[in-house]
């Protein structure tokens, strides 16, 4: 593509490599002034490696870098910000009990004489911006006190406020409900029309059919091309990313309801800062049947899974699986009851990462006589069953019996964890966020999994801050807000916006 | 290269490298304190094992430091500091003397019994620390370093308890011989014993110029022991979840604060052993006031450092450090250097372990420089 002041950015050829690993191998990016820019592949595949190195985080170790038709080297964030770049990362970063204005000019402090804070001005400042771009937030509300939307607001109002015209968001939607999706997507919009160009990096198909005017696909550090968003398909999104089909929407049969496994009746628990969260669940779950539950984060979703796996006291109500109450028992108690769990967070709770696979891949049963008699351990035998986990999980790279887990990427490391809860044929698997971080490709693997499952007559629990895979996989849809389940759906008698805005607390029980 | 590269990637190389380390940065703090190292450092060595008197009397040396060591080595792979090793191998002491001078059976009961005691001492220390963090969630590291004062104090009062105190000493009676772990503690010295060793002057030296004991013998096989548990048994496998990731643990269903008491229990048994075999395998078999520590826990913590935290690697950190307290002794009376170089080399080789995570990094840099040389 030929080097012109029409375009914000153009990377052409970047080539960036960790040790062996080529992580970039000659990537271009075009970015038209004025438009709407997304970045999308698979995770692992670079996108947030180029947008680093235009960020100045990175130095490329090839490739030429222009901004608005001239050549710039960008050795540091500060140099970026200078040249009018900002990024607002995933992760927020923001101080909690600083207000909107404080977080705003923050390492921008407007001084007055003598370098005192000159706070009065600075407000001024920041209401001018707010004003100018209709970005409504309160400049004087504390962090904390304000939504994870509105949190985000504020991290772009950071960039506009050190000048930036290009904005890189970086995986923006991830923590938002649908209707902040919306209102970000209305956002971008505006700001394009007042002049900024914006790059998004995400690998949700929908939001760039719905926001972005063109879209480049980068494949394990190879670039794919830019497509013209209007000229294209969520599908040829999708088989350019991953490189070959991929079955965007669940198959599955009608589910046969059988009896219940799960019945969660009126359940209190409290979060670690002793601060009631579920107040008073209650939920069923049969055999043979997903049920999703949809919410934003922090409603109550972790700590109730974490009354079921015993991890957390109730304070009242009942748990029962099969007739059982396990409602402040042990964590082993919930699994000898024929409970499984594929945790959210698979390096905290789901992996002993310096352990090997075989090691991990008998976690919870180690302790049984087929893994060695008496009180010893037999490794033989535990890699012999990985092996066969592997094989039959195709879990790669193959023979990584011996591997440390550590050494695998996301979807294997998520695979070792399904193979393990799921070769002890559960009577009811829960998931939480099985699917977080991972590709198209290993998402497909999750929920074929999670069907597979369900078929063979398991309960399914399936918690997701996702709503398009609660949507798509469940039987039944349940939405939680504020610790309680406010509304209950069988799959295709609710859309989207309805589940939303009950997510959002809106609506009637 | 690769063969280097690939060599530094091996657990122990950062122990080795380390070790070099230290004698050559002894090396350099020797020749500009006006030593010759070479000369030196063969005194070191010659006094390490000159004579089969110098061998025996650093394997009698590298007993406690090959348990205590090992004990803190276990207890770091289960997550757990345990810096009470010091106090551990007192009590150890404490409670093999009162058994000791208390009871008087016949050898074959008299010296398990003891052994039992002092072990059983330091496990009950060890499981306490243990408890108060299961229980209350009370740090092991303040938890330990306030024992290892109980139990320094606790043997003070126990040396001036008229039953076991020793008159016009400040130490107590020794245990009765029955307890003794000595080799053939009674016929070396017997006439005929005597007789019988003159004629191999090397077997002389060991047996009768030194306590040479059956302890080292029960610390390496400890030391195996533990690693055969940590690798190959269901116990161990749970401590290493537990070491490694404590949440993951937790979920699988695995009690943690169980094994936390048991590990610790287990570490604190170890160091009482050391405490024990302390008391009847070496002279005066007895205890005696102390004014600080004597180091046998601390020197452990050093020792689990240069293996890298493993039993096995242990047995030989144990021996080194033995040797290198014991052969110091001889550079400073042969070339007048004072035996402080020692600890030199010591601290070093201990500081340089706790760096060793620069070690893989290495054979990264070196695999990549190749790599570079290899593309231009």
């Amino acid at each position: 593509m030929e080097v012109s002041p029409e375009y914000a950015v153009q990377m052409h050829g970047i080539v960036k490599t960790f040790g062996s690993f080529r992580a970039l191998d000659g990537v271009d990016l075009d970015v038209r002034k004025q438009s709407i820019h997304a970045i999308l592949g698979e995770n692992g595949a670079g996108k947030s490696t180029l947008m680093n190195v235009l960020y100045g985080l990175y130095q490329a170790d090839g490739g030429e870098l222009f901004l608005n038709g001239e050549k710039v080297s960008i050795n540091s964030p500060t140099e970026a910000i200078k040249h009018g770049i900002g990024m607002v990362h995933q992760h927020f970063m923001l101080v909690e009990n600083f207000t909107v204005t404080e977080n705003i000019v923050l390492g921008e402090e407007v001084c007055g004489t003598a370098g005192v804070l000159d706070m009065a001005k600075a407000r001024q400042e920041v209401v001018k911006i707010v004003e100018e771009y209709g970005l409504e937030v309160d400049p004087d509300a504390l962090i904390e006190d304000i939504t994870v939307g509105m949190q985000q607001r504020v991290e772009i109002l950071k960039a506009l406020y050190r000048g930036a015209d290009t904005l890189i968001l970086d995986e923006p939607t991830a923590v938002l409900t649908p209707q902040e999706i919306g209102q970000l997507i209305k956002i971008m919009r505006d700001l394009v029309s007042k002049g900024k160009t914006i790059i998004i990096i995400t690998h949700k198909l929908k939001e760039i059919m719905s926001s972005a005017d063109e879209c480049t696909i980068i494949r394990r550090g190879r670039y794919m091309g830019t497509v013209d968003v209007a000229q294209t398909n969520e599908a040829e999104l999708a088989s350019k990313m991953v490189g070959r089909h991929v079955n965007l929407h669940v198959e599955k049969s009608p589910s046969r309801p059988g009896e219940t496994v799960l019945s969660i009746r009126d359940l209190h628990v409290k979060d670690d800062r002793g601060i009631e969260v579920v107040k008073g669940l209650s939920l069923d779950v049969h055999a043979g049947e997903i049920v999703g539950i949809a919410g934003i984060d922090g409603n109550g979703q972790r700590e109730f899974v974490d009354a079921i796996d015993n991890l957390v006291h109730a304070e009242s109500g009942t748990i029962e699986v099969k007739g059982k109450q396990i409602q402040n028992t042990t964590p082993r108690n919930t699994i000898e009851t024929g409970v499984a769990t594929v945790p959210s967070d698979r390096h905290r709770w789901g992996l002993v990462l310096p352990f090997s696979v075989a090691e991990n891949s008998v976690l919870e049963r180690h302790n049984e006589e087929r893994f060695g008699k008496g009180i010893m351990l037999d490794l033989a035998k535990v890699e012999e069953f990985a092996r066969g986990l592997i094989e039959e999980y195709d879990i790669r790279p193959e023979g990584c019996e011996s591997q440390p887990a550590a050494g695998l990427s996301g979807g294997n490391q998520q695979k070792v964890i399904i193979a393990r809860e799921v070769s002890g044929e559960p009577d009811l698997l829960v998931a939480v966020q099985p699917t977080r971080g991972l590709d198209v490709g290993a998402i497909e693997f999750v929920h074929k999994s999670l069907i597979r499952e369900r078929d063979r007559g398991a309960a399914i629990l399936l918690v997701s801050l996702e709503l398009d895979e609660v949507m798509d996989v469940s039987d039944t849809i349940a939405v939680i807000h504020d610790g309680q389940i406010v509304g209950s759906f069988e799959q295709g008698t609710v859309t989207e916006e309805q589940i939303g805005l009950l997510m959002a607390g809106g609506g009637s029980k | 290269m690769k063969t280097i590269v690939k060599l530094l990637r091996k657990p122990i190389a950062a122990s080795i490298l380390a070790i070099a380390v230290g004698f050559l940065i002894a090396a350099i703090v020797l020749a500009i304190a006006g030593y010759a190292p070479g000369p030196s450092f063969a005194a070191l060595f010659n006094g390490m094992i000159g004579k089969p008197k110098y061998i025996s009397n650093v394997v009698i040396k590298a007993t406690p430091l090959i348990l205590t060591g090992t004990a803190v080595a276990f207890a770091f792979k289960t997550g757990l500091f345990n810096i009470g090793a010091e106090g551990q191998y007192v009590t150890g002491t404490i409670c093999a003397a009162i058994v000791g001078i208390s009871c008087d059976f016949p050898p074959v009961l008299q010296v398990p019994l003891v052994i039992l005691a002092g072990t059983l001492g330091g496990a009950a220390c060890g499981a306490l620390v243990g408890w108060l963090k299961a229980k209350f969630g009370i740090n092991e590291v303040i938890t330990s370093i306030m024992l290892n004062w109980i139990s320094l104090y606790a043997c003070n009062f126990v040396v001036n308890v008229p039953a076991f105190h020793q008159p016009e000493s400040t130490s107590t009676y020794a245990v009765n011989p029955s307890s003794y772990t000595m080799i053939l503690p009674k016929w070396k010295l017997s006439e005929e014993g005597l007789a019988t060793l003159k004629g191999t002057p090397w077997l002389y030296e060991v047996l009768v110029k030194t306590d040479v004991n059956v302890g080292i013998l029960i610390a390496v096989a400890c030391a195996i022991l533990i690693a055969v548990l940590l690798k190959r048994t269901k116990m161990g496998y749970e401590m290493r979840a537990v070491g490694l990731n404590r949440e993951a643990a937790q979920f699988a269903g695995i009690n943690v604060n169980r094994n936390i008491v048991t590990c610790m229990l287990i570490s604190g048994a170890l160091c009482g052993l050391a405490g024990a075999l302390a008391v009847t395998g070496l002279e005066p078999h007895n205890i005696s006031t102390l004014a600080a520590f004597e180091n046998n826990g601390f020197n452990g913590l050093s020792v689990a450092f240069i293996a890298g935290s493993s039993p096995i690697g242990c047995i030989f950190a144990g021996f080194l450090f033995s040797g290198l307290i014991y052969g110091g002794q001889s550079v400073q009376q042969v070339m007048g250097a004072p035996s402080d170089i020692i600890n030199i080399m010591i601290g070093t080789i201990v500081f340089l372990m706790a760096l060793s995570q620069v070690v893989p990094m290495v054979a990264d840099w070196l695999e990549r420089r190749e790599k570079g040389v290899a593309n231009a």
